[in-house]
């Protein structure tokens, strides 16, 4: 990361902090934060929350392996996220998530090569009246059907 | 927003927003909390505590700071009731939780809105703040005096056992969602060490339809232990899935035959949590003292592989288990294991069984909801489909 990459980033998680108020409460918002605009959150983004919170990086580490929408490595532009529980399943999940695969040319738990999309499993996201159903990023998409799911990835191109 | 043409005997009857509010400022605390106590209204996440008992206490408490917090991290597979309720609805939530303020003498209010339902974020803000143009939030509330209430929407990211009350509480204060030891119960020491009170969505929901017309009426819906109505999210093999608001006491046969249910074969009341009944069972009532559930109901017909069903919902246990405790980090693998051997066809009666009775264990050893209730679909579907599972009669792929 440049030096002014850096400055930026503290800039910015300085910012956050006084958003939210300089106490450990604080943390999952500001990683919340991070994490959309980044797609996940970096290194040096982790020590500088930890830094400004008062609170060990590790603490920080330890939170982010937690929770299945904060992530250290980078993924995508769109994260799909496909439900895979059981009334979606019963809908035809299995249809629909061969037919991305296919179209994109990855596996569920990969990321395009141009980072564009990240393809992954989420349990149930509360749409089992309307499955199969997929959240990307904040958007959700319902009755899906093999080419209904890959004409909304084309359209996201 | 405005999808207003749900019809039901209470969450779902008519009401005028500020209604509930307004009512409860010209009453006092404690007679809220009578009223709340005829209505005998019992927690909705599925656990069933008296509401007006948890209130109660908190209200008992002296404190520099309460909270009232929303549980709005509905994760339980099959269940959106919540979803409809914030979506449409989101009148009754937030004037349950400013009824609720007032009553236990809270000035902070907080909704854990789980990380997936993010897309409501901007209408439910924007709620919010139109409450704020009303007073129904904010200083002196309605024109009461000393009465400050307001609430913000803190998202989850991820993690089904943070919908486990004390898991909420970490994960609110910036932790790992990592259930605590109870007690102490958030009652006495909730978010930030203070008393908190913590209601499931549907719950707060109820308060303002209760203080408007009153405990006795709430009372007339329902059976004797279980008052009210309840929300159930339908889903599977049905002609009309959706979120239905029944009293307590209704049959699960009369259910699968309002939305149109042919040919089932099970029905999963409460979720991957809950239990699995068979098809001579169906006369039973969805009760508190029957079939207990959060409102969850999927349906499987005769075409369904029970294994497949229960292999989903045992990796959904292996994926959400939060780890801090052996009985529901190893159980859960061992569970997912032994249907992987039925599934293939490779399974000693002598291993199963044991497996059953770690199942047991895992209820009375784990440390939160989340272990103690995820054996039961194992038990259940093994106990009451094991003719088509072990001896390969019965449904379409049943071997």
């Amino acid at each position: 990361m440049l030096v002014l990459e850096k400055n930026a980033m503290t800039e910015e998680i300085e910012l956050l902090v006084k958003k939210y108020g300089k106490s450990r409460s604080s943390l999952i918002p500001i990683l919340q934060d991070v994490q959309r605009k980044y797609k996940y959150i970096p290194d040096f983004a982790q020590q500088e929350i930890a830094r400004l919170l008062d609170i060990h990086p590790v603490e920080v580490f330890s939170v982010i392996s937690f929770y299945s929408f904060l992530n250290t490595t980078p993924k995508g532009k769109y994260i799909v996220r496909l439900c895979q529980t059981i009334s979606c399943d019963m809908q035809g999940k299995a249809l629909v998530a061969k037919a991305i695969e296919r179209e994109l040319g990855i596996k569920f738990g990969e990321t395009t090569k141009d980072n564009k999309f990240t393809l992954e499993f989420a349990n149930c996201v509360g749409m089992c009246d309307q499955g199969p159903a997929m959240i990307i990023n904040e958007r959700v998409y319902t009755h899906l059907t093999p080419e209904k799911a890959v004409q909304i990835l084309n359209e996201l191109k | 927003m405005e999808n207003k043409k749900r019809k039901g005997p209470v969450l779902f009857s008519k009401y005028t927003p500020g209604e509930g509010v307004k009512k409860a400022l010209s009453l006092s605390r404690e007679d809220i909390l009578f009223e709340l106590r005829d209505s005998k209204l019992k927690g909705r996440g599925g656990a069933g505590f008296p509401t007006a008992t948890k209130w109660t206490i908190v209200a008992a408490a002296i404190a520099e700071q309460k909270y009232v917090i929303c549980n709005a991290d509905e994760g339980e597979p099959g269940t959106f009731k919540d979803r409809v309720l914030l979506l449409e609805y989101p009148e009754l939530v937030f004037e349950g939780m400013v009824i609720a303020g007032y009553t236990i003498g809270a000035t902070k209010g907080i909704v854990y809105l789980r990380g997936e339902y993010e897309y409501m974020l901007k209408s439910l803000e924007d709620y919010l703040e139109s409450m704020r143009k009303n007073n129904l939030l904010g200083k002196n509330i309605l024109g009461k005096e000393n009465f400050d209430f307001d609430i913000t929407i803190r998202l989850g990211s991820g993690a089904y056992v943070c919908g486990e009350e004390t898991a909420l509480i970490e994960s609110l204060e910036g932790n790992r969602g990592e259930a605590r030891n109870r007690p102490p119960y958030p009652v006495n020491t909730g978010y930030m060490g203070m008393p908190t009170v913590v209601n499931n969505v549907e719950t707060l929901a109820s308060i303002p339809h209760i203080v408007t017309k009153g405990g006795e009426w709430y009372r007339k819906h329902g059976t004797d232990k279980s008052s009210g109505s309840k929300l159930f999210s339908v889903s599977g093999d049905c002609e009309r899935p959706g979120v239905y608001e029944l009293p307590w006491g209704t049959k699960i046969s009369e259910l699968l035959k309002l939305v149109g249910a042919k040919n089932t074969k099970a029905v999963q009341v409460g979720g991957a949590s809950g239990v699995c009944i068979p098809k001579s069972q169906f006369d039973r009532t969805l009760a508190y003292e029957d079939v207990a559930t959060g409102g969850s109901i999927m349906i499987f017909n005769e075409s369904r592989n029970m294994i497949h069903i229960l292999k989903n919902f045992m990796e959904f246990f292996v994926e959400e288990s939060c780890g801090q405790c052996t009985p529901c980090r190893i159980g859960n693998v061992k569970l997912l294991e032994g249907v992987e051997m039925i599934e293939k066809g490779e399974y000693k009666f002598s291993y199963i069984n044991q497996l059953k009775e770690l199942g047991r264990t895992m209820q009375v050893a784990s440390k939160c909801g989340l272990g103690q209730s995820s054996p039961n679909a194992f038990i259940s579907i093994l106990e009451n489909f094991k003719e088509e599972i072990f001896n390969g009669n019965g449904g379409n792929h049943g071997k």
